[in-house]
């Protein structure tokens, strides 16, 4: 396993996103509430660039205590990132598919030595 | 470029170029050297709404015209096709809607041959069949003159100005004004013989029709004369009576696809059209393969019951389902062994013909299909191509191609 480069930690803010390359692989960081996070970058559907896409926290439906729905909401907590080919969401926190949490993308280790981010690949 | 996430919050997006959105579609196909493979793509699409400004010029009749050109112009409060709601953009998950005006091509390139080839090369599609957008919706126009005058300046348009200039790549299926069977003829008659035009299109999301009504007789023996191929391009309508207690897109978008086919083939199998017209391939578009071995039984069980109903048929309805082709996406890759007894029953080595529907956001890679564990080679060449070449004529684009077509007997009337 060897420790790739990423970016330097100063010029990487809050929200952003990188992928980098080890040999045929990809991989892409994130950077979320002030946490790194890596996963690989083929979508478990169709094989699309699945940390290249947009992130949006997810959608909810809150219900009543009578099972009453009260309609739909952004989580407070939880971010997604997103496919960009046919919006596969994946959580943030663990890789998993939103839609089937059985399906999870590989997951890399980000390690940071003084000002520089490194992903473990 | 910026996209819009929650809470309206902006997320930086590079500009789109679809070369590099699809690198990975690219990569799929040298791992599975479908340059050796032809592949033919049955049903892709483009905006033609992009392009009003070229089209709209085609139109016959001056008063629709002059309506059609008003309603575009700068401050005009007008609309000349019928919008559906939807959300087809997921919300801006799905980036290349939102993005999709970034992209850049090259100045004195026609725009949408350029982007074709972007998606088509990624994918290794050697041929796609082009189909329009917003104009799947034309059955939904109030006005049949408007329907048949816009039917009429697209295939024009098409047919002269884009499909010649695709150096053989992009053919069509072309939008007939089904509203009207005696302008479908004419259109037929006026485009049927030109190059690149494989046969025609009816758009099914639309209410003011029955396949099997006599007056629609004339026109599907001028397509069998022709060699022409008819197709039925289902589409979602969430304004469908039947749908309106959908609140959701996705139940509206699933159903309505597969609706709008499950009706009109039927109607089709029903009235005897695979008696009358025995030589005219019917190619059902755009509805996944789900509802294939649904309607096969259902229409099974009550022919059976009641075949004096029915009194044409010689064969059972499923029968005459395996008679006719169908496009493979959105395939619904779900349960494998479900997905091969879809296969099995609908003669899926001759019948199914591939196709990605891009750039729309269910797109379907040739690997949904090469990637099935339960297809012989023959029949992932028949479905990704092989069949489509003889259907449509279409030669293979190098030697590789011509060989494997001849190994699999797709060769002759694609040579």
């Amino acid at each position: 396993m060897a420790e790739k480069f990423v970016a330097k930690t100063s010029e990487f803010a809050d929200g952003d996103r990188r992928i980098v390359f080890v040999g045929d692989n990809e991989i892409g960081v994130f950077k979320h509430g002030g946490q790194f996070y890596a996963y690989s970058n083929f979508c478990l559907h169709q094989g699309g660039p699945a940390c290249e896409g947009l992130t949006i926290a997810r959608v909810e439906e809150r219900l009543r205590p009578d099972k009453t729905s009260q309609g739909l909401y952004f989580s407070e907590t939880d971010m997604n990132f997103v496919c960009p080919w046919h919006g596969m969401e994946y959580d943030m926190k663990t890789g998993e598919c939103i839609s089937d949490r059985k399906m999870k993308l590989k997951k890399y280790q980000v390690i940071q030595k003084g000002d520089e981010v490194y992903v473990v690949a | 470029m910026d996209l819009i996430a929650d809470r309206g919050r902006r997320v930086p997006i590079e500009e789109l170029n679809t070369s590099r959105l699809l690198a990975h579609a690219r990569k799929q196909a040298a791992q599975r050297k479908f340059d050796d493979m032809l592949i033919v793509d049955v049903d892709a699409h483009h905006y033609e709404n992009e392009n009003f400004a070229e089209i709209l010029p085609f139109m016959e009749n001056d008063v629709f015209r002059q309506l059609a050109m008003s309603a575009r112009a700068k401050g005009g409060r007008g609309a000349i096709t019928v919008q559906n709601v939807g959300y087809q953009d997921m919300g801006g998950r799905v980036t290349r809607y939102p993005l999709r005006s970034s992209e850049k091509t090259p100045d004195g390139a026609i725009r949408d041959v350029e982007l074709g080839y972007r998606w088509m090369d990624a994918m290794s599609v050697d041929y796609s069949c082009l189909f329009p957008t917003g104009m799947l919706s034309i059955g939904l126009h109030p006005q049949t003159e408007m329907e048949v005058e816009l039917c009429w300046a697209y295939n024009r348009w098409l047919t002269e100005k884009v499909l010649p200039h695709s150096h053989g790549r992009f053919f069509s299926m072309l939008c007939l004004p089904f509203s009207d069977p005696d302008a479908s003829l004419r259109q037929v008659e006026a485009f049927g013989d030109r190059k690149h035009v494989g046969g025609f299109m009816v758009t099914t999301v639309r209410n003011n029709f029955a396949v099997n009504d006599n007056r629609y007789m004339k026109v599907y023996r001028a397509m069998e004369e022709r060699g022409l191929v008819l197709s039925f391009h289902s589409g979602p309508n969430w304004g469908e009576p039947i749908f309106k207690s959908c609140n959701r897109f996705l139940t509206a978008h699933a159903l309505g696809f597969s609706w709008y086919n499950v009706v009109n083939l039927s109607n089709w199998v029903i009235n005897g059209m695979g008696e009358r017209f025995p030589r005219l391939p019917v190619v059902w578009i755009e509805s996944g393969l789900a509802w294939i071995p649904f309607l096969m039984q259902k229409l099974d069980h009550e022919y059976m019951l009641r075949p004096s109903e029915a009194p044409l048929l010689k064969k059972k309805p499923s029968d005459y389902m395996r008679d006719m082709y169908y496009s493979s996406q959105p395939m619904e890759i779900q349960d494998m062994q479900a997905l091969e007894c879809t296969f099995r029953m609908m003669n899926a080595e001759t019948q199914l013909l591939y196709s990605s529907d891009y750039p729309h956001w269910d797109f379907d890679l040739p690997s949904t299909i090469s990637d099935l564990p339960f297809l012989s080679e023959k029949a992932k060449h028949n479905i990704l191509g092989g069949t489509a070449a003889r259907l449509f004529k279409l030669p293979p684009r190098n030697e590789k191609q011509k060989e494997n077509l001849k190994k699999f007997g797709n060769l002759t009337a694609a040579a």
